[in-house]
């Protein structure tokens, strides 16, 4: 895939920018500024749609409408919200740990935004081809941890301590069941390269992973589904932030920009889990049918296959948000000790019997 | 430390607790007066090991207005709106208890369709506000679906209520000696067709939040209220009957015209968990929905016509004496102790509020709880601050 980026952007260069003679290597990192710039901008603007279509879920199944107002349907009230909150005063607590309460929503943020460095968005599309794209994705999100917890100490709130206790009592036992799940598909696969266990379930909806042992990988993908929402804070796991107990768990004293960037890594953590789960389990960016629409349409083009693959892989991700949505706005949230104990005695057991099965099953 | 001290007392101690807190392992945290769950100014001063509360002290005083000497300074009529004040969810019943105590003080005869009015519009306000706490409990879990549906609702009863006294909170609908005016024309068939809806949703709401199973597993066997401590604390209304007390003034001292209506008292029988845990306070208020609504459709059907307010003068004067009434609100006894020294004003006019005794029950059973069974307990208790500070 990398040799693909250069020798393309190699001709590109060649055809276009014939008077600048710079090494392929720098092209290379032009691109990934770009590409990372791409990644950047859709991310903090899924931040804020993904707000919006939060809120306009929760407006349907409250019987409500929700933000309707800001642009056609509502669409631009993220705008509105982000003008708001770069306008509001930057305001640190007395209290504060100033050094690390200023840290903590970056930290946090690069943790989100490092998942997506290796996941491949479409065919030929994505910012690096990780040979060892799981357990990259696995390591860097834990910085998401580490920021929580930088957050929840140095506001100097007790909410916010108990909060970021909470938070990373949770993340780091769910990440557990959901290592397990990655090293099933890593097993069935092979390899950790996202997107060799893409290509592996290329052909139609009968070769994607979820269908791939039935019913027993099905299994495996809900337990990677409740475990994810559980490591994004989302109902009915979000005890971190539990408003009615502990007002806002670790950002109780964030405001302004820095709460958006809670905010942007939030949602961007949830795209990221329903986007690891749409590769792993649904195909990621390959299509249902045994072909491609548009390739079969308008003929074999790779920049129209990338199209559609990217089209795909959105509305897999996508389908997976509103499910997040859907249980967030229907369900009670969880006591601290039954969560635990669902994370050790149901999640755990189950994701290693699946494994355990799983394995067998292959070596037959 | 004993729940009679002085507030001042509370913080005083709760300050030399610091120092030890300081150098011990618990932590001292002010959960409220500005927190989610405190269902307006609160203070609860929670001592914890971590999650874990070894004591709770709640500092009341916030909402204090003075009621009682308010009272003291105006004629009978004129406090009337006053009451409203005193539960905001519930200003029907508390208008409803003011009056009968007053009427009782200067022995004026109701008409019986004032009687029934009155009936029909505490039960609609005693949905309304238990429609409310269904919405609050789910938003302590964290559903927060409940509480729109519970309004909704709500304000169908609102619109009722509008339509019969113009206003949709603080009602100043009842008068000494009756009501301020009849029903208006399109009252019963709009009651009678809102009845048939509410029951429908009952079991929509049963659907989503009472029988949910997250829900059962936070509110089932949490907060478990024993009898005798219920008893000694003066707890009533449905925190009482939740604890398994088959216990409400509707009964077991007949007021109005309840005698001649036909309804049952739900009580916590410990079905998913232990007799008097949350899950059984929250299902008696749920209970007693259904049970408003057979009280207002027998209301209604009973309902005679005629006056609906006796003739009492703009400013009377009760014959010298004293007077305790009580009725069955919301949230418990609300009980109006009025001495009269023959003038136009009370004399003295004590207000014995429900949510002050069931909030004093809170403490003793909080200890060694969690942080967010604290939140269920507290909530499940369904207090109401203006109602606990008067």
């Amino acid at each position: 895939m990398l040799k693909e980026y250069i020798d393309a952007i190699k001709s590109f260069a060649e055809q276009y920018l014939p008077v600048i003679n710079v090494p392929v290597e720098l092209w290379y990192i032009v691109w990934l500024f770009i590409f990372g710039g791409i990644v950047l901008g859709g991310m903090m603007m899924f931040g804020g749609l993904g707000a919006y279509m939060e809120r306009r879920v929760a407006g349907f199944l409250q019987s409500r409408l929700g933000p309707n107002r800001v642009g056609p349907q509502g669409l631009l009230q993220f705008m509105a919200d982000g003008i708001k909150l770069v306008l509001k005063e930057d305001l640190i607590p007395a209290a504060a740990d100033k050094i690390l309460f200023r840290l903590a929503p970056y930290v946090l943020f690069i943790g989100t935004l490092g998942v997506f460095a290796a996941l491949p968005f479409s065919k030929y599309v994505g910012i690096t081809n990780l040979n060892l794209g799981l357990l990259y994705i696995l390591a860097i999100s834990s910085l998401v941890v580490i920021g929580i917890i930088m957050a929840g100490w140095s506001s100097g709130n007790k909410w916010s301590l108990l909060g970021a206790m909470r938070s990373v009592a949770q993340i780091i036992s769910y990440e557990i069941p959901i290592g397990i799940c990655f090293l099933t598909i890593i097993m069935m696969a092979g390899t950790m390269n996202m997107n060799t266990i893409t290509d592996l379930q290329s052909g139609s909806v009968i070769n994607w992973y979820i269908f791939r042992y039935p019913p027993i990988t099905l299994i495996l993908f809900l337990i990677y589904f409740i475990a994810s929402m559980a490591e994004v804070n989302r109902t009915p796991f979000d005890i971190p932030e539990a408003e009615s107990e502990i007002v806002g768990g670790y950002h109780t004293e964030y405001s302004g920009m820095r709460f958006a960037f809670f905010y942007m890594g939030e949602y961007g953590n949830m795209f990221a889990v329903c986007a690891i789960a749409s590769i792993l389990f649904l195909g990621g960016w390959q299509s249902p049918l045994p072909f491609f629409i548009l390739n079969e349409l308008f003929g074999d083009y790779a920049v129209l296959t990338a199209i559609e693959g990217f089209g795909w892989f959105l509305s897999k991700a996508m389908f997976l948000v509103f499910m997040m949505m859907w249980l967030r706005w229907t369900l009670p949230r969880y006591r601290v000790d039954q969560l635990m104990s669902l994370c050790w005695k149901v999640l755990l057991p189950f994701s290693l019997a699946c494994m355990l099965i799983i394995g067998f099953w292959m070596l037959k | 430390m004993s729940q009679n001290q002085e507030p001042t007392t509370i913080v005083k101690n709760a300050a030399t607790r610091m120092s030890e807190v300081v150098l011990g392992e618990e932590m001292l945290i002010n959960m409220g007066p500005q927190h989610p769950s405190t269902h307006g100014v609160l203070n609860k001063v929670l001592k914890t090991d971590g999650e874990i509360i070894s004591e709770v002290f709640p500092q009341v005083g916030y909402l204090h207005r003075g009621l009682e000497k308010i009272a003291e300074k105006l004629n009978y009529h004129q406090f009337m709106p006053y009451t409203d004040r005193i539960d905001y969810l519930a200003s029907m019943n508390c208008n409803m208890a003011y009056a009968m105590a007053v009427e009782k003080l200067a022995s004026i005869e109701v008409p019986k369709r004032a009687e029934y009015i009155r009936v029909v519009m505490a039960e609609f306000n005693r949905i309304a506000t238990h429609l409310v706490f269904m919405g609050t409990m789910g938003l302590e879990t964290g559903a927060w679906t409940p509480i729109v549906y519970g309004f909704r609702e709500r304000e169908e009863i609102l619109d009722l209520f509008e339509m019969t006294c113009g206003q949709r909170l603080t009602y100043n609908y009842m008068r000494i000696g009756g009501v301020s005016d009849d029903l208006p024309s399109g009252f019963v068939d709009k009651a009678r067709r809102f009845c048939d809806m509410l029951e429908q949703k009952w079991v929509e709401y049963n659907n989503l939040l009472s029988y949910n199973q997250i829900f059962i597993m936070r509110m089932a066997k949490v907060g478990v209220l024993p009898v005798d401590l219920a008893i000694d604390y003066g707890v009533t209304g449905p925190v009482l009957r939740g604890s398994g007390v088959k216990w409400d003034l509707r009964k077991n001292e007949p007021y109005s015209v309840y005698p001649e209506l036909e309804f049952d008292i739900p009580i916590g029988t410990g079905e998913l968990g232990q007799v008097g845990d949350a899950w059984d306070r929250y299902m008696v208020r749920m209970r007693e929905i259904k049970q408003s609504i057979r009280i207002i459709r027998q209301a209604l059907d009973k309902m005679p016509s005629g006056e609906v307010r006796a003739k009492v003068g703009r400013i009377f004067k009760p014959a010298a004496g004293e007077v305790y009434s009580r009725a069955e609100n919301p949230r418990g006894e609300l009980g109006f102790y009025v001495v009269s020294d023959g003038s136009a004003n009370p004399y003295r006019l004590k207000i014995r509020t429900a949510s002050f005794n069931n909030l004093s029950a809170v403490p003793p059973i909080s200890k060694g709880m969690m942080i967010s069974d604290f939140v269920m307990t507290l909530g499940s208790f369904d207090i109401v601050l203006p109602e606990v500070d008067r």
